[in-house]
C-alpha cells in the first residue's frame, strides 16, 4: 500500500514537502487554512496567482481552505489523527478526519509585535500586515510611514511600502549596531554559504539608500500618539538590553506605523502533536523528524531563516515522510544546514532585549482583545500564570493569544501554545460527526 | 499541602482561628484543578444528604468571603441562579420528584411554567417537559475566587510557599512531625492534605494512602456573545452523571455565560487516569448536548477547550478530617466536581474539628475511616 502523507501548511516549506513526498512515491494530502497556496512569502494578487499556481497542486490532493482544528493523539506509535474543517467560512464547512502514515507540520510563523503605549491605535500595523496589503492588494497603509522593530524583515517591508508610493520616514532597528554586527559576523567562514541572502539584503539596503530612507540602529518606537488614530510616533534610543536611554526621546509625525519585533513560530499544531520544543522552536533531527512518532516539522516552526531555508527543510521532511531514503539527500541537507546556521545568526543579531517591558505603562494594553493592561497583569501576578490569565483574561480573547501570547509568555513565564482547539470551529460543526474521507472534499 | 481553592480556603479559616499556617504548593497557587474547571456553586444538583448540607453551609458562607476587602472583583461572584430542564416525560417526573425532596431539605426549588421559562431564558429550546428554578445557585471565577481566599489567608497571617513539592513524611511513633519537601524539611503540629486529584499520590508518599482518583472533565468556550444565556442552565441528566460510577464517557449540558461574554459549555466525565490528551469525540458530544438546550448557538465558534481532573472518591463524598492511622495528618480533598462550591464549608468544618469547636454540619459522613477512602489492606 502506498504511504499516505498529510502536510499541513502550503507555504514554501509545505509545498516543497509535498513535491518531495510525491517524488518519493507517497500519496499526499496538502492542507492550508488559506484559499491559496504559497504561505506568507507568496502573498500576491489573485491574477498573478492564477498564472503562477504551483504545479504540485495538480499532483496531490490539495485542500484549500482546510484548517486543522485538532490533532488527536490516539496511539503514541502512530502519527495523530488530523481533524480538518474545510470550505468557505460563512458557508457550510465540512468536517473530516485523516489518519496518515506520516504527518508533516509546516504552519510557519507570524510576525510578532511587542506592546507599547498606543499600539492599539488605528494606523499601527504589524510589518507583516502592511507587507501583505502592499504585496497582495497593492494598498499603502499610509503616506508617511515609520518602519520599526527588529530583524532584516524590516527591509523588504520598507521596500514594498516604497513600491506602493508611501514615504518611509525611517527604518529603525531596536538592537544597537554592535549586537547586529556581532551576530552576523559570528563564525565568518560560514558566511559565504549565505551569499544569496546577503545579496538580497544588500539590494534592499541599496534601495533604501537610493530613496534616502535612513536606517538607524539602537532606536525604537516606544509610544504611538494620536487622536483616534496614530499621528505621531515617539522614538527613543535603546541600550543593548532594550532599556530606554532617558532624554533620547524624539517625536516624528506619521500617518502609519509598521512595527514588528521578529517572528514567533506557530507552535499550536506541534504542541498538540506532542512534539518536544527547544528554545521556543520545534526540535527536529537530521531528517526533520520531531520527537513524536511519524511527525515531521519543516519551515519557520523550526527556526526563522527565510523562504529558501524553509524550502530546503520541506524537501527533507517530505522526502523522508514519503518513505524516501535519507541517503539521497546530501545536497539538500547541506542547504538545509546552511539555513539553520542562518537562523542562528539571525537570532543572535536581532534578539529581543530583556528590558523591553520598561517602556510599558500601567495602562498599556497587553492583550488587545480583552483589553487587559500591564498594571492589572502585574497586580495579579502573585498566583500561578494560568490563574493570572483567567483573572485578567489576558490571552483569552478571540485571537486566543495569537498576538499577545508570546508577550504574555515572557511577562508571566508560561507556555502560550497549548491550545487544543487550534482553529475555531462552530458548535454545529463540532456536534456533527465527521464525514467519511474521499479524495476531493 | 496544596494551594488550590481547598488549600486556600482552609488556610484562611485556620489562620482566622488563630492557627499559624503555611500554605504550600509544588507549582504556583490556584493553577491546577481550580483553574481548569467551572465555578458553579450549586445546590440544585444535590439531593438530600451530607453533601447537600455541606453545600448549604458553603452557600451561606460564600458572600462574606468574596466581599472580603480585596481590590477589584476577582472572584466575579454572581448570584444568577440555576435552571434545570427535563426534555422527556420520564425526565420531568424524575426532576419534579427530585426538586420536591430538595425543598423538604430546605433548598429553594421553584417550578417554572413555560411562560416563566421563556421569559427567564428566551433563547432556550421550547422542547422542555419541566423546568425548575434554583435561585440560590451562584457562580464565581474559580481561580479568582481562590486567589481572594488566599489573600485573606495571607492577611490573617498565613505564609505562602510555591515551588515546594511534598516528597514524604518524617514520623515518630505513628505521628508525622515534619514533611520532606524539595525545599527542605518543614515541621508542624498538623498537616492538611489538600492536593486535589493528587491527594492519593501525596497520601501514599506520606505513608497513609487515601483513595482519591482523577475523573477527567472537559469544557468548551465560545467566542464572546451578546447576552444569550442568563442563568446556569442544565439538563436534568446532569444530576445523574454527577452521581454515576460509570467509567465511560458521560456528558451533560451545563451552559452558562461568563462576565467576559463567552459561554461555557460543560462538561464531560470520564475515567482516563491523568491522560489529558484531547479527544475530539468528547468535545463533539458536549457540543451536541449543549445545542439540544440552545439550538441557536449552532453557528457560534468555539475558540477554546480545556479540561482538568476532578478529585473523586468512589462514594462521591469529600474526605474531611484526621487520618486515624497517622497522627498529625488531616485530609481535605476528594470534592470531585463541586470543590469550588464546597470550599468554604470544607474549611469551616475542618477548622471546627481542628480547634474543637462544635461543627455546624455532621462530619461523620466525610470521615477518613470509611471503606471508599481507605482501601482494604491499606489500614
Ligand atoms: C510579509 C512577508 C514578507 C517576506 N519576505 C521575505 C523575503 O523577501 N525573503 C525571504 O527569504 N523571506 C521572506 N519572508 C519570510 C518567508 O515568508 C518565510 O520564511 C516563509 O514563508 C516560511 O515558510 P513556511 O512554509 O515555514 O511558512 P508559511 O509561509 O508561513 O506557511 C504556513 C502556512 O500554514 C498554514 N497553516 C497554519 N496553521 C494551519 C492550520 N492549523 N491548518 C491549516 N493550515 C495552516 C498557513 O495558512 C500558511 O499558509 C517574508 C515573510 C513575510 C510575512
Ligand atoms: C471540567 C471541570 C469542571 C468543574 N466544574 C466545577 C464547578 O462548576 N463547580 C465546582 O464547585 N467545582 C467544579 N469542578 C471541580 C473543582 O474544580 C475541584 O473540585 C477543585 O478545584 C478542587 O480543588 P483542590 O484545591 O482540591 O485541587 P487543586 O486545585 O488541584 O489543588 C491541589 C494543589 O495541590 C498541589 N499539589 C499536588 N501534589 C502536591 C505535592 N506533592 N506537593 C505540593 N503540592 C502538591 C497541586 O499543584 C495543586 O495546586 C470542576 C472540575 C473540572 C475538572
Amino acid at each position: 500500500m502506498t504511504r499516505h502523507v498529510v502536510i499541513v501548511g502550503a507555504g514554501p516549506a509545505g509545498l516543497a514537502a509535498a513535491t518531495a513526498a510525491v517524488r518519493a512515491g507517497a500519496q499526499v494530502t496538502l492542507l492550508d487554512a488559506a484559499d491559496q497556496a504559497g504561505g506568507q512569502y507568496h502573498r500576491m494578487p489573485l491574477d498573478t496567482y492564477e498564472t503562477k499556481r504551483p504545479r504540485i497542486l495538480e499532483r496531490c490532493d490539495w485542500w484549500p481552505g482546510g484548517a486543522v482544528w485538532a490533532l488527536e493523539r490516539h496511539d503514541e506509535r502512530r502519527p495523530p489523527r488530523v481533524h480538518v474543517i474545510s470550505g468557505p467560512d460563512g458557508g457550510t464547512r465540512r468536517r473530516h478526519v485523516l489518519e496518515p502514515d506520516a504527518l508533516v507540520l509546516a504552519p510557519g510563523a507570524h510576525d510578532r509585535t511587542l506592546p507599547f503605549p498606543g499600539w492599539e491605535l488605528p494606523g499601527v500595523f504589524t510589518a507583516g500586515a502592511a507587507q501583505a496589503l502592499a504585496k497582495g492588494e497593492g494598498v499603502a497603509v499610509g503616506d508617511r510611514v515609520l518602519v520599526a522593530g527588529s530583524g532584516p524583515f524590516l527591509l523588504p517591508v520598507a521596500a514594498s511600502l516604497l513600491a506602493v508610493g508611501s514615504h518611509v520616514t525611517a527604518v529603525l532597528e531596536a538592537n544597537p549596531a554592535a549586537t547586529v554586527l556581532r551576530g552576523w559576523t559570528q563564525s565568518p567562514w560560514r558566511l559565504a554559504a549565505q551569499a544569496g541572502k546577503a545579496a538580497e539584503l544588500a539590494a534592499y539596503a541599496a534601495l533604501l539608500a537610493r530613496r534616502r530612507v535612513p536606517y538607524r540602529t539602537g532606536r525604537a518606537v516606544i509610544e504611538a500618539r494620536g487622536d483616534g488614530r496614530v499621528e505621531e510616533a515617539v522614538t527613543a534610543r535603546l541600550r543593548a538590553d532594550w532599556s530606554v536611554v532617558a532624554g533620547s526621546e524624539r517625536t516624528t509625525a506619521v500617518d502609519a506605523l509598521c512595527v514588528t519585533h521578529g517572528f514567533s513560530p506557530q507552535l499550536e499544531l506541534p504542541v498538540a502533536a506532542g512534539c518536544a520544543l527547544r528554545d521556543g522552536f520545534v526540535l527536529v533531527d537530521e531528517d526533520q523528524a520531531t520527537s513524536s512518532t511519524g511527525v515531521y516539522a519543516a519551515g519557520e516552526v523550526t527556526g526563522i531563516a527565510g523562504a529558501p531555508a524553509a524550502r530546503a527543510e520541506g524537501v527533507v521532511a517530505g522526502w523522508v515522510a514519503g518513505g524516501g531514503s535519507p541517503a539521497r539527500l546530501r545536497t539538500v541537507r547541506r542547504r538545509r544546514d546552511e539555513g539553520r546556521t542562518f537562523a542562528v545568526r539571525l537570532a543572535a543579531a536581532h534578539p529581543i532585549g530583556r528590558r523591553w517591558s520598561g517602556w510599558l505603562r500601567p495602562d498599556t494594553l497587553v492583550c488587545r482583545c480583552e483589553e487587559t493592561d500591564y498594571g492589572t497583569l502585574c497586580r495579579t501576578a502573585d498566583v500561578s500564570a494560568r490563574a493570572v490569565r483567567l483573572a485578567t483574561r489576558a490571552g483569552l480573547g478571540p485571537c486566543q493569544a495569537r498576538i499577545c501570547g508570546p508577550t504574555l509568555a515572557e511577562l508571566l513565564d508560561t507556555n502560550p501554545h497549548d491550545r487544543p482547539i487550534i482553529s475555531p470551529i462552530r458548535l454545529g460543526e463540532l456536534a456533527n460527526p465527521p464525514e467519511e474521507k474521499e479524495s476531493t472534499p | 499541602m496544596g494551594a488550590g481553592i481547598i488549600g486556600a480556603a482552609c488556610a484562611r479559616e485556620l489562620a482566622l482561628a488563630g492557627v499559624s499556617v503555611t500554605l504550600l504548593d509544588r507549582d504556583g497557587a490556584a493553577g491546577a484543578t481550580t483553574a481548569h474547571g467551572e465555578g458553579n456553586i450549586l445546590l440544585s444538583d444535590k439531593g438530600p444528604g451530607p453533601e447537600l448540607r455541606l453545600a448549604q453551609l458553603s452557600r451561606r458562607l460564600w458572600p462574606a468571603m468574596v466581599t472580603d476587602s480585596v481590590p477589584g472583583d476577582r472572584a466575579e461572584w454572581d448570584t444568577k441562579g440555576g435552571i434545570v430542564v427535563a426534555a422527556t416525560d420520564e425526565g420531568a417526573r424524575a426532576l419534579t420528584e427530585f426538586a420536591a425532596g430538595q425543598r423538604a431539605a430546605g433548598v429553594r426549588a421553584e417550578p417554572l411554567d413555560p411562560c416563566a421559562l421563556s421569559a427567564a431564558e428566551p433563547h432556550l429550546t421550547r422542547d422542555v417537559t419541566a423546568a425548575v428554578h434554583y435561585p440560590e445557585d451562584a457562580q464565581v471565577q474559580p481561580a479568582g475566587a481562590a486567589s481572594v481566599l488566599m489573600h485573606a489567608a495571607l492577611r490573617a497571617g498565613a505564609t505562602l510557599r510555591t515551588g515546594c513539592e511534598v516528597l514524604g513524611a518524617v514520623t515518630w511513633k505513628e505521628r508525622v512531625t515534619a514533611i520532606r519537601t524539595t525545599e527542605g524539611v518543614l515541621e508542624a503540629d498538623l498537616f492538611v492534605n489538600a492536593a486535589g486529584p493528587w491527594a492519593g499520590e501525596l497520601s501514599r508518599r506520606l505513608g497513609a494512602p487515601v483513595d482519591v482518583r482523577p475523573r477527567r472533565g472537559e469544557i468548551l468556550v465560545t467566542t464572546p456573545l451578546p447576552p444569550t444565556v442568563f442563568h446556569k442552565v442544565y439538563d436534568a441528566d446532569y444530576v445523574g452523571a454527577v452521581g454515576s460510577d460509570a467509567d465511560e464517557l458521560q456528558a451533560s449540558a451545563v451552559v452558562e455565560s461568563t462576565r467576559a461574554g463567552t459561554v461555557l459549555l460543560g462538561s464531560s466525565r470520564r475515567a482516563a487516569g491523568f491522560d489529558g490528551r484531547l479527544r475530539p469525540e468528547v468535545l463533539s458530544v458536549i457540543a451536541g448536548r449543549a445545542l439540544r438546550l440552545f439550538p441557536c448557538l449552532s453557528g457560534v465558534p468555539v475558540m477554546r477547550a480545556y479540561g482538568g481532573f476532578r478529585p473523586y472518591v468512589t462514594d462521591h463524598l469529600p474526605i474531611i478530617g484526621a487520618d486515624p492511622r497517622l497522627d498529625g495528618l488531616w485530609h481535605a480533598t476528594g470534592h470531585e466536581g463541586a470543590g469550588i462550591g464546597l470550599a468554604p464549608g470544607t474549611a469551616r468544618l475542618l477548622t471546627d474539628l481542628v480547634t474543637g469547636r462544635a461543627p455546624e454540619v455532621d462530619a461523620g459522613p466525610f470521615r477518613v475511616d470509611r471503606p471508599a477512602v481507605i482501601p482494604r489492606g491499606a489500614e
